[in-house]
């Protein structure tokens, strides 16, 4: 989706601190890159994906930054089979309980 | 008037807006640029046992099973020397309202918060600490922020994390995400600035006091189902939270004998504040990324003085590989018929290894596990390392790399542990106590406070102090 009208469930994204500004602590790889942030909350307003969007958080909190994604999915899952975790069980049983109850 | 909210001016404010979020006045319990009232903290700011039983049974906090794993125990058996194999039980910690023994840390933070008035609660995690503070902040009414490390500069957020972050949501919870770096630490201060809510960091006395209930329970436990005390208690170590209120909590139940062993999957060689480094990593948690630097210098944390102070109470250390980890979680579920996530296994992949060092009749304790889902399993975590340029085999854990190479073991006798030399923590810990508050003389006590907070002699904290190059009393 596009664009996102008053009400929606979205999320937006700021930069905290850009390359260069980082804590002096972090090392060289994570200095080159920004500190970004992304909050989901309720669209205020009417706004295309890129554009500078206000939201209200689910505890009432206004934050504005760019609208990045207008009904934002979880996109982690299970992952696909590990064939290196398949065997495991079978061949436990085996050590514990002998071939038959491998099978 | 409004406030400069630049990094340097907030980072600046740090002590004013941690004072008035934690809602206790840490300087009463300073006595010198070193030392500190540890115990008159944890009695004064903190609640007693009895409180915190309370407080918990309010909120369906604890009184977990502890479960036998017999066909584990077997299994340690059939590796074991003759007359080896100690009996190995699991604190299903899981059973938790949120999942996790999290929510006995979050319990009395979220009361006192509510007890105080406060508006709400925020916490800066990444772990299962956020979903128990978003559970707890439900049933009590308040409101709530976690603030997540999830992202590398691509975006791409690890899966672990993303799934706790999901967790939070569901519970009504606000929930920041951030990308690598700790600077989240001034994001955190800025949102404490401005909601007025109670820091419920991991590390207040009220976090430990809520995990003592855990080390109490579990002695009790042991000791009516099997008539002793537990001889070894297994812990996952991280920020040290775990370790030292389970350690505390089998001391006030009198189980003083039972060692308390700290365990960590070894990512070293990985460094934690790295873009790079983030999504190389295959546990978020429970690590040694975490379970080293807080071991020695606990107060790197986001209190001026932190409760968790892992050195005073390991016996011993350990670490696993991850692919030893994803291994007995398997074995556990496959075995055991429990399917639980796999960093709450640490302590299971040490346990069983060490359940082989001791006698038939002794007890070992793995004292949590924690919820599995979708991001925070075995499958989830490693279709990731393999997403992210890692090798994933069957072999010997010994040929592991962090960041590199998983090896998941070919046999269960492969299962082992790697002692940490916890004289070279003391060491590196002493050496931070005095870099990090540039004390180029001690007095007697800070020589008695040093020796207590790293559990070694004044003489072994004399002699590295001299080291040092700084000025030691006369004698003590």
């Amino acid at each position: 989706m596009q664009e996102g009208k008053a009400g929606d469930w979205v999320q937006i994204r700021s930069i905290v601190l850009p390359p260069g500004q980082r804590a002096p602590q972090v090392p060289d790889d994570t200095q080159a890159v920004p500190l970004f942030m992304l909050v989901k909350g309720f669209l205020q307003h009417a706004a295309r994906i890129g554009e500078e969007a206000t939201i209200t958080t689910v505890i009432g909190r206004r934050v504005t930054g760019e609208l990045v994604a207008v009904n934002p999915t979880y996109d982690h899952d299970y992952g696909r089979p590990v064939p290196e975790l398949l065997s495991i069980g079978p061949e436990l049983r085996r050590m514990l309980w002998g071939e038959e109850a491998a099978e | 008037m409004t406030l400069d909210r630049s990094y340097q001016a907030v980072m600046a404010r740090r002590n004013e807006i941690m004072k008035r979020a934690l809602g206790i006045d840490y300087t009463e319990f300073e006595r010198s640029p070193l030392a500190f009232d540890y115990e008159g903290m944890m009695a004064k700011a903190g609640y007693t046992l009895e409180e915190v039983r309370k407080i918990q049974g309010e909120t369906g906090v604890g009184n977990t099973p502890l479960l036998e794993l017999k066909n584990v125990t077997a299994l340690a058996r059939k590796l074991a020397p003759s007359g080896k194999g100690a009996r190995i039980f699991i604190k299903d910690e899981a059973a938790n309202p949120s999942g996790s023994f999290k929510d006995r840390r979050a319990s009395v933070s979220v009361y006192h918060a509510k007890k105080m008035g406060y508006p709400g609660v925020i916490a800066a995690t990444s772990g299962n600490y956020g979903a128990a503070v978003a559970s707890q902040a439900a049933m009590r009414g308040l409101k709530c922020i976690v603030v997540q490390e999830v992202f590398d500069s691509r975006g791409v957020g690890q899966p672990e994390i993303v799934e706790k972050g999901r967790k939070c949501e569901a519970y009504g919870a606000e929930v920041v995400q951030l990308s690598v770096g700790p600077e989240l630490f001034y994001v955190f201060l800025l949102l404490l600035e401005e909601t007025g809510f109670l820091n419920a960091s991991l590390y207040t006395p009220f976090g430990i006091a809520g995990v003592e209930t855990l080390g109490y329970e579990l002695a009790e436990q042991v000791r009516e189902l099997t008539g002793r005390d537990p001889a070894a208690v297994v812990v996952t170590h991280a920020g040290g939270g775990n370790v030292t209120g389970t350690a505390r909590g089998l001391r006030k139940a009198g189980c003083v004998d039972a060692r308390v062993i700290g365990v960590s999957v070894d990512l070293s060689g990985l460094h934690m504040a790295s873009d790079g480094d983030f999504n190389r990593k295959s546990f978020t948690t429970g690590h040694t990324g975490f379970g080293v630097p807080f071991s020695t210098w606990p107060d790197r944390a986001d209190v001026p003085r932190n409760a968790a102070r892992p050195l005073r109470y390991l016996d011993r250390y350990v670490t696993v590989t991850q692919g030893e980890v994803f291994y007995v979680t398997e074995m556990l579920a496959q075995l055991e018929g429990l399917e639980r996530g796999p960093a709450g296994n640490t302590s299971l992949a040490a346990a069983f290894a060490i359940a082989q060092e001791l006698d038939e009749d002794q007890v070992v304790v793995v004292q949590e596990t924690e919820y599995t889902g979708a991001g925070k399993h075995p499958t989830a975590q490693l279709t990731f390392a393999r997403d992210n340029g890692i090798e994933v085999r069957r072999g010997d854990p010994r040929e592991n790399v962090p960041g590199k190479r998983i090896v998941i073991p070919a046999h269960p006798g492969q299962l082992g542990v790697v002692d940490v030399d916890l004289d070279q923590l003391r060491r590196s810990y002493l050496r931070n106590a005095i870099t990090n508050t540039g004390v180029r003389e001690v007095s007697r006590e800070d020589i008695a406070f040093l020796a207590e907070d790293c559990r070694a002699s004044r003489e072994f904290v004399r002699e590295q102090l001299a080291e040092l190059g700084v000025k030691l009393p006369d004698q003590g």
